[in-house]
């Protein structure tokens, strides 16, 4: 594999673990929302969290790319705060990405914690433990498969992108270009070997995820 | 000083509507059927539930009123569901420490006659001594109950608050925790309030009793008293009977039997097979109403041991129209008889009138 070729590796892994993380952040605490509240808002919630899952990849980058660039509400917003544009930058990929993939940690993190139920944290209660302690010393243990799988999940389907990042993203090296894109470029300039090199490096990664979350999670997969 | 109650929630299938004053000592039970409230009652004293109007003031300290909330966590209580509930990701020990560790972010309770509540000595006090380092998964169902009990007393509470912490077990789980239910009676210094729809439960554990019926608090008062009326639509149906509190007079060895003295005068005693406390020791006897038979004379010539002489207090109708439940009076204890309405004609009962009671069976429950 060429030097571009491992450039495009890293800023994979680099996007995919940023993206993570920041989804684990954001996903946990609305997770919890949907997975306890009584509202009326939790139908609607859910149905914007899922719509990744259904739509193209390409029409969530088009209305992205409109929202972000210039003229658009989120662009504008960056241009007066002096973040320039997000399009075609590596900040503006990771936009892109978590809400590409924000159902598939925010559902695996509701399941875990609706399986906790309302009892363990009753219990904690009852023992002095507030809120927020009984969700960190209660909550998240019990529900550690759900945080495996959705880490899992979040990651690789943010590896796995395509259509989002070359519409947010462009192709530029060692900020947007990611590997899935590096394999249409060896593709569309017929360099097959090296085509085959990377997608063989990512056939056997997705298998790896797989085989992770299938036995390192049991638990998980019974749910 | 005492556990001022009182709450109003209104559900689809029905309304709980209490106002009640809770001794500040001893166990309380909360009868009734199920149904009837008494768990969302608890639920409402613990703060798990909020009734929107509703008022609790617990030795002094207000938990609720309007424009008052305290919530669960700051409220000194311990709590033991039905389930074990323990914290499955812990061991024993951790489920124990964990209420221990957070006990110092609340004012202490509780106070054992000379225990330190420390995790070695509760967990002696309830044989879990042995357990600290399993998994809650290893353990017997009776096994977690005792580590719940244990886990909510480590808290320290100031009030401990039990929800048929019996219910979810069988009869041989259940006999393995009530002595140790008693033995918390006996040394625990903190009220309890103890939610059952077991008469037999209560009978052995509370000293006051709040009998419950569709969201309402129906009767209350001291054990004896409240068991032994006859105006309650309680539906205890065979299990009608009175407790009696007692203290141990004389042990016959070579018949091995102990003669209970109720409290008040010495000349209502009852004998009951020796349970091998020692002569002086407070003891506590049940007598089903339909252990009780009546006669206008004394009868020599019979197997039954205890026949006391006794004073008709009230008749009352039964659940069955052949029956009257007869309230009684034996020096200051109460008795409840049941016996048909033809024999309660034949003997021409009336309220006033001295008669004989025949005692088939006393059980001594601790």
């Amino acid at each position: 594999m060429s030097a571009a070729d491992f450039a495009a590796l890293w800023l994979t892994v680099k996007l995919a673990t940023v993206t993570t993380g920041v989804l684990l952040l954001l996903g946990t605490p609305l997770a919890w929302w949907l997975a306890r509240t009584r509202s009326w808002w939790k139908g609607p919630v859910g149905a914007v969290v899922a719509l990744p899952i259904v739509l193209p990849p390409t029409v969530i980058g088009f209305y992205l790319l409109v929202a972000m660039g210039p003229h658009g509400p989120v662009g504008q917003f960056t241009q007066w705060a002096g973040l320039g544009l997000l399009p075609f930058s590596f900040a503006g990929l990771v936009v892109a990405s978590v809400i590409y993939s924000l159902p598939f940690v925010v559902q695996p993190l509701q399941n875990a914690f609706e399986a906790v139920g309302e009892r363990p944290l009753e219990a904690a209660a009852t023992l002095g433990a507030s809120p927020l302690d009984a969700f960190f010393s209660i909550a998240v243990p019990l529900a550690k498969p759900g945080f495996l799988t959705a880490s899992i999940l979040g990651f690789a389907h943010t590896v796995g992108e395509f259509g989002v990042v070359l519409m947010i993203g462009g192709n530029i090296p060692d900020k947007t270009r990611v590997v899935s894109v590096q394999i249409y470029d060896h593709v569309e300039a017929l360099e097959y070997a090296q085509a085959h090199g990377l997608s063989a490096t990512m056939l056997a990664f997705a298998f790896l995820v797989l085989l992770a979350l299938y036995t390192l999670n049991p638990t998980g997969r019974r749910k | 000083m005492s556990i001022a109650v009182r709450f109003r929630l209104e559900r689809p299938d029905f309304t709980l509507d209490v106002d009640l004053d809770l001794p500040e000592r001893g166990v309380t039970a909360l009868f009734g059927p199920s149904g009837s409230g008494k768990t969302t009652l608890l639920r409402c004293i613990a703060g798990l539930e909020h009734a929107p109007a509703g008022r609790l003031v617990f030795a002094g300290d207000t938990w609720q009123d309007t424009g008052t909330f305290l919530p669960t966590h700051r409220r000194p209580i311990g709590v033991v569901f039905q389930e074990a509930s323990l914290f499955p990701h812990l061991s024993v020990r951790g489920n124990l420490d964990y209420g221990l560790r957070r006990s110092s972010r609340r004012p202490a309770g509780t106070d054992f006659s000379g225990i330190v509540p420390d995790i070695g000595n509760i967990a002696g006090l309830l044989g879990i001594g042995d357990l600290l380092d399993r998994k809650p998964d290893t353990l017997s169902g009776g096994e977690r109950q005792r580590v719940a009990i244990a886990r909510a007393l480590l808290a320290r509470p100031r009030l401990l608050l039990l929800d048929e912490p019996l219910a979810a077990l069988d009869l041989a789980r259940k006999n393995e925790i009530l002595p140790y239910l008693e033995r918390l009676h006996d040394e625990l210094e903190i009220p309890v309030l103890y939610v059952s729809h077991a008469p037999d439960e209560v009978a052995r554990l509370a000293d006051h009793l709040v009998v419950m019926d569709r969201g309402r608090a129906v009767a209350q008062g001291p054990l004896g008293e409240t068991l032994a009326r006859t105006d309650l639509p309680i539906k205890l149906g065979e299990d009608a009977g009175v407790v009696l509190d007692g203290t141990v007079a004389e042990r016959d060895e070579r018949w091995h039997l102990a003669r209970i003295a109720l409290p008040g005068d010495d000349s209502h005693s009852l004998w009951v097979r020796d349970g091998g406390h020692e002569v002086g020791r407070p003891v506590r006897v049940r007598i089903l109403a339909r252990d009780v038979s009546l006669a206008r004379d004394r009868h020599e010539g019979t197997s039954i041991l205890n026949i006391l002489p006794v004073r008709v207090v009230k008749l009352a109708d039964d659940s069955h129209p052949a029956q009257t439940l007869v309230r009684l009076q034996a020096g200051n204890a109460p008795l409840l008889g049941r016996i048909t309405r033809r024999s309660a004609a034949a003997l021409e009962l009336a309220p006033g009138r001295d008669l004989w009671a025949q005692i088939k069976a006393v059980a001594l429950i601790g």
